[in-house]
């Protein structure tokens, strides 16, 4: 049975819908009201609260906790000053990604990781040797996103201790909401000015009310991870398990995926010295990667066609999708689109897919599958650059 | 009546019903003969006690092979397999470790421990699938001989040597592990926690006279785990009606098939015409001829009582002779006015619909082994509970409950004393031994069956009582199970085969021996 988090006692209240997910073994709502689409809107016009406290949570403290990290990720976390936040894969001796999330630097010889799985045993087994301790924090932190336009005011009003405007962009700070102390970091998983406050349980409840009271005038409401997904694909943010698939869960290879094949080969760096993973990191920078992350804007009038083939408007405006479908290149195979979703603020159908390198440039015309009446049929769709949605306000 | 049977199968548990059904699949007219009063051997259900069925012996299934299932149609004679779902350990300090098909919540049971073990407890898993997809295809295949300079038999070991050079070395290295280590140290590989190190250890030495820390039980371990990764199959199930619905569903469907079955048919030695068999001769002197005889008893039945030895190759006697069976488990079973309280999780739950492994440790069952070593029924054993009318309503009347309680170690010899003199006081051990765990237990108890090894012998003929016709270790199995050079069914003696658990792959209700047997015993009567 999933838990319930420390929240529950807030959301379970608001929860009209009854819609419940197992994230991570926590009851997670799936949306609050009967439809997702208020709530994606709090996202990217006002502001929205979101309990993300299943993500999995580690400490790693000690003396050389800095050169555990480094082992670990594929990132220099010497670039990552105190209260400074940096977001990594890491991988295996393979170089294939094991999992994907935030390093915060809480002080000189203590980091906070976020994982999607967990990774204790792997934390572990790569910190032997080193003068430090890792540690699951994941119950000892409840977790709130507050993301969206204004969530900047709404923190702003109750939150002591520091100024929030100077926060920048992946940056962590310290204070009270009241007198709960709340660590906040300007990190979140919508692509859009937002916050994560990180708490002690026991005051989670105190945290939420303030929160919501603060946000009154400010349309706060609370949102679920139907809303959340949407955003996320939006931002072109991916999501372990269904983007790509953990090296320690993959039962073949080919289930398998290197940084740059996810998008990431941005944070890998071959030049900070050893870490897991590192040499054949090189060797497939210098090969080339067979896959390539991608996203993919589906033709809109190539999609009304399929429908209109049967007499129908196309059915499209429902919830982000997490079940793959082919890509083609004509008659070829060539990839997969992983998760795909009508964005309602751009009007658009997208995709975050996988595809073979060689298809993977911008502006390269390609064929995404979709059923209609039961028949599979094919759309046309073009690859474009990540993020399909990238406000000023997310960075200003 | 000569010539009236193509094959007379000798016993009618599960593996004999299971060849005699295939044979007659394939057109031939088949006689079982079962000593019994009724057919099952160690799957077995009866009412010892009214209104109360006791899955008397074997008690949970999890590696069937679906091929028989679909082959036989099993399904359409009555075969349901109930959902064993969760493993509950309960401590001796009131804690417990409860694992099941919700995979957050069994990692929240083992953090509760080490918060290590649970992250590794997947990797784990994610390491045993592989182990059995290895190991997997060799349970359907014939052995092969390795000593044999045929150019067939070379070939297909050639076959089987390229499967494995196609693991990955990682997975090619755990494999040697696993066919070498003891099965706690194989587990202690991945986790530090001493309740889910027993629990998972103790797999490796079921129906073994050999401890968790004994090199060689990380296979048995394996062999435990496999039906895990049957796509068609849960870990492990609970036959309806207990194991004895599995035999009434293989009667069943041999039945319809022609088969014929004599129970009270006890068979006093094999008939020989020179070196061939030509038929058997029952207890009562009847002599009932047949072109094929084939026994699905363990190797000590099959050649030592039903054939003069001297009719047999002395190196190979010498062999059989060798074959080690050293019983090692005893069975109680109870019948109970009430529901067992659990100290750990009192009331009633999912978690009593699943098995209670008493493993608090691995030093626990070590040093149940240590009691064994020197000729004594463990003082604390190790015991794996099912409560198969919390699965199946059927086994006990409304409200009441029957209680399977599979106990390790009981040596088939004991330094002091017999199994006649002892049997109570080994009964008694397992009773208070659960009742630390159970305390309402001694108050609810109707009925209680205690099952010696001895008892196993002498009620169903399984030489020693070890419940798989035979250790399950490394030395006794595939091309050496049970004798070099006879591991493919066949015997010394032409037209006479073998086709129980002592012969490949073997051990728990799998019937693959049964049917593989079956399709070598076609294939020589094409030939």
């Amino acid at each position: 049975m999933p838990i319930p988090s420390p929240f529950h006692a807030r959301t379970s209240v608001l929860c009209e819908s009854h819609e419940w997910r197992n994230w991570a073994g926590y009851l997670a709502a799936g949306l609050y009201e009967p439809g997702h689409e208020r709530e994606y809107y709090a996202i990217r016009n006002s502001a929205a609260l979101i309990d993300v406290t299943p993500l999995y949570k580690y400490e790693i403290i000690g003396p050389q906790a800095e050169g555990a990290v480094n082992r670990i990720i594929t990132r220099d976390i010497r670039r990552c000053k105190v209260d400074q936040v940096i977001y990594t894969p890491w991988c295996d001796d393979q170089g294939k990604v094991i999992d994907d999330g935030t390093v915060s630097h809480l002080s000189e010889s203590a980091f906070r990781i976020t994982a999607a799985e967990p990774n204790l045993a792997w934390f572990q087994d790569c910190c032997f040797g080193l003068d430090c301790q890792v540690a699951d924090v994941t119950t000892e932190l409840a977790a709130l996103a507050l993301q969206g336009p204004n969530s900047r005011p709404i923190l702003e009003k109750i939150f002591s201790g520091m100024y929030l405007s100077p926060l920048q962009y992946y940056r962590l700070a310290h204070g009270h909401v009241g007198r709960i102390p709340v660590t906040v970091s300007r990190t979140g998983y919508t692509g859009d000015l937002g916050y994560e406050l990180w708490v002690a349980p026991q005051y989670a409840e105190a945290l939420w009310d303030m929160l919501m009271e603060a946000g009154q005038g400010y349309g706060i409401s609370p949102a679920g991870i139907v809303a959340l997904d949407i955003a996320r694909i939006e931002a072109g943010l991916i999501m372990l398990q269904v983007d790509y698939i953990s090296a320690r869960k993959s039962y073949i290879e080919a289930q398998k995926s290197s940084p740059y094949e996810i998008g990431m080969g941005w944070a890998v760096d071959l030049e900070k010295g050893d870490f897991i993973g590192r040499k054949a990191l090189a060797a497939e920078k210098k090969a080339g990667s067979k896959w390539k992350l991608v996203g993919l804007e589906v033709d809109w009038q190539s999609l009304e066609a399929l429908y209109a083939r049967v007499g129908l408007a196309p059915q499209l405006t429902g919830r982000a999708s997490r079940s793959a479908v082919p890509i083609y290149n004509d008659e070829f195979h060539t990839g997969q689109a992983t998760s795909h979703t009508f964005s309602p603020i751009l009007k658009k159908y997208i995709a975050i897919g996988t595809l073979e390198s060689r298809y993977a440039g911008p502006g390269r015309a390609l064929q995404v599958e979709f059923t209609v009446e039961y028949v599979r049929l094919r759309a046309e769709a073009t690859v474009v650059k990540l993020p399909f949605y990238n406000p000023a306000r997310k960075r200003a | 009546m000569p010539g009236k049977f193509d094959a007379i199968v000798i016993g009618a548990g599960h593996n004999g019903l299971i060849n005699a059904a295939y044979l007659a699949r394939a057109g031939k007219k088949v006689l079982v003969l079962e000593r019994r009063h009724l057919v099952g051997g160690a799957s077995v259900t009866e009412e010892v006690y009214p209104g109360f069925k006791y899955s008397v012996f074997s008690y949970v299934v999890s590696l069937m092979r679906p091929e028989v299932i679909r082959e036989l149609e099993l399904t359409r004679h009555g075969l349901t397999i109930l959902p064993l779902e969760s493993t509950l350990t309960p401590l001796p300090d009131g804690n417990y470790l409860y694992r099941d098909g919700d995979h957050y919540q069994s990692m929240r049971n083992i953090a509760r421990f080490s918060p290590r073990d649970a992250d590794a407890y997947e990797d784990y898993s994610h390491a045993m699938y592989f182990m059995a997809k290895a190991v997997k295809p060799i349970l359907g295949m014939v052995p092969p001989d390795p000593a044999s300079l045929n150019p067939f038999e070379l070939a297909r070991l050639l076959r089987l040597g390229r499967d494995y050079l196609k693991l990955e070395p990682a997975q090619l290295h755990t494999l040697v592990r696993l066919m070498t280590m003891s099965s706690a140290d194989f587990v202690a590989r991945w986790f530090e926690s001493e309740p889910l190190m027993g629990t998972l250890s103790a797999s490796g030495i079921i129906g073994t006279f050999l401890g968790p820390r004994s090199p060689g039980t990380a296979y048995v371990l394996l062999h435990h785990y496999m039906g895990e990764i049957d796509g068609a199959f849960r870990a492990w199930g609970f036959s309806k009606g207990g194991t004895g619905g599995i035999a009434q569903a293989l009667a069943s469907a041999a039945g319809s098939l022609g088969v014929e079955i004599r129970t009270q048919a006890p068979v006093s030695r094999v008939l020989l015409k020179g070196r061939t068999a030509r038929g058997v001769v029952l207890q009562n002197g009847d002599e009932i001829t047949s072109d094929l005889v084939i026994s699905s008893l363990d190797p000590q039945n099959t050649f030592l009582n039903l054939l003069d030895p001297s009719q047999l190759p002395d190196d190979f006697v010498q062999g059989v002779r060798r074959y080690a069976y050293r019983g090692s488990s005893g069975k109680v079973n109870l019948a109970l006015d009430a529901a067992p309280q659990l100290a750990c999780l009192p009331g009633t739950g999912r978690h009593l619909a699943g098995a209670i492994s008493i493993s608090p440790s691995v030093d626990y069952i070590e040093r149940a082994y240590d009691d064994a070593k020197y000729g004594r029924f463990s003082r604390r054993p190790y015991i794996d509970v099912i409560i198969p009318s919390m699965i199946d309503p059927d086994m006990a009347p409304p409200g009441k409950h029957v209680m399977s309680c599979f106990v390790q170690y009981a040596p088939y010899e004991l330094k002091e004393g017999s199994w006649e003199t002892q049997r109570e006081a080994f009964g008694d051990t397992v009773v208070d031994t659960l009742c630390e765990y159970i305390p309402n237990l001694k108050q609810i108890i109707l009925h209680r069956q205690v099952l010696t090894p001895l008892d196993i012998e002498q009620s169903i003929g399984l030489t020693q009582g070890n419940i798989f016709q035979g250790e399950l270790s490394l030395s006794q199995l595939f091309f050496l199970r049970p004798a070099a050079g006879f591991a493919r069914y066949r015997t010394p003696v032409r037209n006479y085969y073998q086709c129980g658990s002592a012969t490949h792959p073997g051990g728990g209700i799998l019937g693959a021996s049964g049917r593989l047997a079956a399709l070598e015993i076609l294939r020589d009567w094409k030939a």
